[in-house]
């Protein structure tokens, strides 16, 4: 056990001190919130008030038209086509002298296009100008048309979604939980690659450097290899936490040195002005802060840290076994990684669906199977909907997974790690399995 | 008392026989020699008394007890054929981690490793990477971290290759003095005037079987043909004799075989007959490489694949 722990030691100190793993480690999240804040201060940057100009002789629509905080309408009667870039509008509203039905054209014209959003802006004005006008003909009356379009439908009612399970109920808030599900699935999806690749690296490194057979001599094969397994497991953690805290931290002085009003502003100019999605994301993810603290993160935080060590405890002695089948050539360690990886990105597509559809057939039986079932629990979870005793047959079904991968990949690492120059196929290893030791 | 005795081990590998059926003993403090051509099962044999691989039948003793790795391989050392050490890390780091992996305390390891440097002349380089190292001097501390925890056993897979004259005989003295600690070395090679110079015992091993075992003399001596190397003041004319056949003739020497059922003062005798002066009569013992060329050529020298199973 001594043992092990040096080697545990040995695995965690020379990666956390490496200079690649500092870096990437402070850089990550600086680049995380740096992204955020370059998006969002560009979209706030980017408010432009537009005044339109709207030529409308006939009067028809000048009592309807209402301006807002980015677009402004005005009826000049000394502006027309060829002049409104001078007197400073934006764009210019053309409505025929004698507007009544499809055929007259209504057009906007303006030298830069205004965004799709701004165009359906518009449109709606001016298609609540001519409802106006209609009810008006037929007779009723100005007042009650006036009381119908005030009503605000958010002081008539209050709408919610509820989960009802047996005598539990719960609010919901089905894209929260979406959004949580899908990233912390990617988030495992991610480290699995990550670090499984790293034990894989590290084994090949002591195969092709020879000192394998140095610390064999002293070590068991398998305390080597849960060594180096739990040591990087450990600078997996460490980052995973070092990013979490910077993201939280960083991400937080920042929204708390935006004002509200200005994220809300850049947050109706964004929508008018139909710009980059991401842009909106970016903001909505620096504003949103308090409805994501709703989420169940009591549930949520102890399983995602159960399913990223367990997964990677199920993946990474395969990518060991890998790593210590693999001779010089790179290539020939990618064709022996695809087993591996097929169920991962499988996994990963189960996920989408799962996150989505938390109670589809296919997202149940993905979270129990244990090669999947880190990255689609994680995706199920948030929604709160899970039944306890599934994620209980799920945790337990992956320990007896790594348990089992452990076990069969030791076999293969023991034999393949002394094997210098030798192609080794697969038929080979399945011969290292069933043989006793 | 031996400190290692090995009973009719095997191991099979799918294609081959590594080591089949071997059995030979190495006493306390010797300096042992094991010898074979390429691909002969040494490295496989070397395994299994390190505890990297179990045996597929019999048995090892070791210091006249069964051989349980997890505990006498930390009175062992192994500094194998292919070497092997972390390329990126930091020596001194290197040196102590592979200690401690030996049992040794960190004080304890630490200590050992100066007093190593020092008698090395290698105290600069406890804060260098292996990359910075030339191959000779990775060589050197290969040496020192094998010897640190003070084995028992002391095993040496090819230990001078790579090494120029000035090394390889600080490393070939410090064997001595080890040896002369009462530490057993097992010495595996193919370079045999070193095997001549420095060993007491040889096994000699090829297609996974013993072809020799025994005292370095006491196998020239039974591999001797015969062979006398005598010196004149001047050549005699050729005769014709049954006695000898001569084989080689140089300078003022004549290199004689003599005949079975003969003995070398026939050989004399038949010289003095004919008024030879003879000044110098030797015999000459077959050098250590004509006897394993000679034994490997026995057996068919590259292992061919077979079926085993």
């Amino acid at each position: 056990m001594n043992k092990v722990w040096l080697v545990i030691k040995r695995e965690y100190l020379t990666r956390v001190r490496n200079k690649t793993f500092i870096l990437s480690t402070i850089l990550l999240p600086l680049f995380f919130v740096g992204f955020i804040v370059a998006s969002a201060y560009f979209s706030i940057k980017s408010v432009e008030k537009q005044k339109i100009a709207v030529r409308d002789d006939n009067g028809i629509f000048k009592s309807s038209f209402q301006s807002d905080k980015v677009i402004t309408y005005e009826f000049p009667s000394d502006v027309n086509v060829n002049n409104f870039k001078q007197k400073g509008y934006s764009a210019f509203l053309q409505i025929p002298n004698e507007y009544n039905s499809a055929q007259d054209s209504i057009s906007l014209i303006s030298e830069k296009q205004l965004g799709v959003t701004a165009e359906e802006k518009v449109r709606d004005q001016i298609n609540a100008a001519i409802r106006n006008k209609a009810f008006l003909e037929n007779n009723i009356n100005k007042k009650v048309l006036d009381s119908i379009n005030g009503i605000d439908e958010e002081q008539l009612y209050n709408f919610s979604t509820v989960i009802k399970q047996g005598d539990k109920t719960s609010k919901s808030n089905s894209g929260l939980s979406y959004g949580i599900g899908f990233g912390s699935g990617i988030l495992i999806y991610m480290t699995l690659f990550i670090y499984g690749a790293a034990v894989m690296r590290g084994v090949m490194e002591e195969k092709m450097n020879r000192i394998a057979e140095v610390i064999i001599s002293s070590v068991r094969p398998f305390q080597l290899m849960m060594g180096k397994i739990i040591g990087i497991a450990a600078v997996g953690i460490t980052q995973l936490l070092i990013w979490i805290v910077l993201i939280v931290g960083l991400s937080s002085i920042v929204s708390a040195s935006i004002s509200h009003d200005m994220l809300q502003n850049a947050q109706i100019a964004n929508g008018s002005m139909g710009s980059a999605a991401n842009n909106s994301a970016a903001l909505s993810f620096l504003n949103t802060k308090n409805e994501v603290l709703q989420a169940p993160w009591g549930l949520i935080i102890p399983c995602f840290l159960f399913y990223f060590i367990g997964g990677y405890l199920f993946y990474a002695s395969l990518f060991a076994a890998v790593g210590s089948v693999v001779n010089e050539d790179p290539q020939e360690a990618q064709s022996l990684m695809l087993p591996i990886t097929m169920p991962i990105i499988l996994s990963f597509i189960i996920m989408t669906t799962a996150a989505g559809k938390p109670d589809a057939p296919l997202s149940v039986w993905g979270s129990m199977i244990p090669f999947s079932s880190p990255i689609v629990m994680m995706a199920r979870i948030p929604s709160g909907s899970v039944p306890l005793w599934q994620i209980a047959v799920s945790m337990i079904s992956l320990i007896a997974g790594f348990i089992l991968t452990t076990m069969l990949a030791a076999k293969i690492y023991r034999t393949g790690i002394l094997l210098y120059g030798k192609k080794v196929t697969f038929r080979e290893m399945g011969r290292w399995l069933f043989r006793k030791s | 008392m031996d400190i290692l005795e090995l009973q009719n081990l095997k191991k099979y590998y799918a294609t081959q026989k590594a080591v089949d059926d071997i059995s030979f003993s190495i006493p306390q403090g010797s300096i042992f020699g094991l010898l074979g051509p390429n691909g002969a099962g040494k490295t496989t044999l070397l395994r299994m008394i390190t505890g990297i691989f179990y045996p597929d039948s019999g048995h090892i003793l070791f210091e006249g007890k069964k051989f349980d790795p997890a505990k006498d391989v930390l009175k062992i050392g192994y500094m194998p054929e292919e070497r092997g050490l972390y390329k990126k890390m930091k020596i001194g780091e290197q040196a102590l981690y592979l200690a401690r992996l030996k049992g040794m305390s960190r004080t304890d390891a630490e200590k050992k490793i100066k007093d190593w440097f020092v008698k090395f002349e290698m105290q600069s380089w406890w804060n260098k990477k292996v990359d910075d190292l030339s191959k000779g001097m990775s060589q050197k501390l290969q040496f020192v971290i094998t010897v640190l925890h003070e084995p028992r056993l002391l095993i040496l897979d090819e230990p001078f290759s790579g090494l120029d004259p000035v090394n390889s005989s600080l490393i070939k003295d410090e064997i001595f003095k080890l040896a002369q600690k009462g530490i057993t070395i097992i010495f595996s090679t193919h370079r045999m005037e070193q095997v001549e110079e420095i060993c007491d015992k040889i096994v000699l091993v090829n297609k996974g079987k013993k072809i020799l075992d025994g005292s370095v003399k006491q196998i020239k001596h039974d591999c001797k043909e015969n062979i006398f190397k005598v010196g004149f003041e001047e050549i005699p004319q050729p005769f014709e004799n049954n006695v000898f056949e001569i084989i080689n003739s140089k300078d003022n020497f004549l290199t004689v075989k003599i005949n079975t059922g003969y003995n070398p003062a026939a050989v004399l005798q038949q010289f003095l007959t004919h008024n030879a002066s003879i000044i110098s009569f030797n015999e000459i013992l077959p050098s250590l490489n004509d006897i394993f060329i000679k034994k490997v050529e026995d057996t068919k020298a590259s292992r061919q694949f077979e079926k085993v199973f």
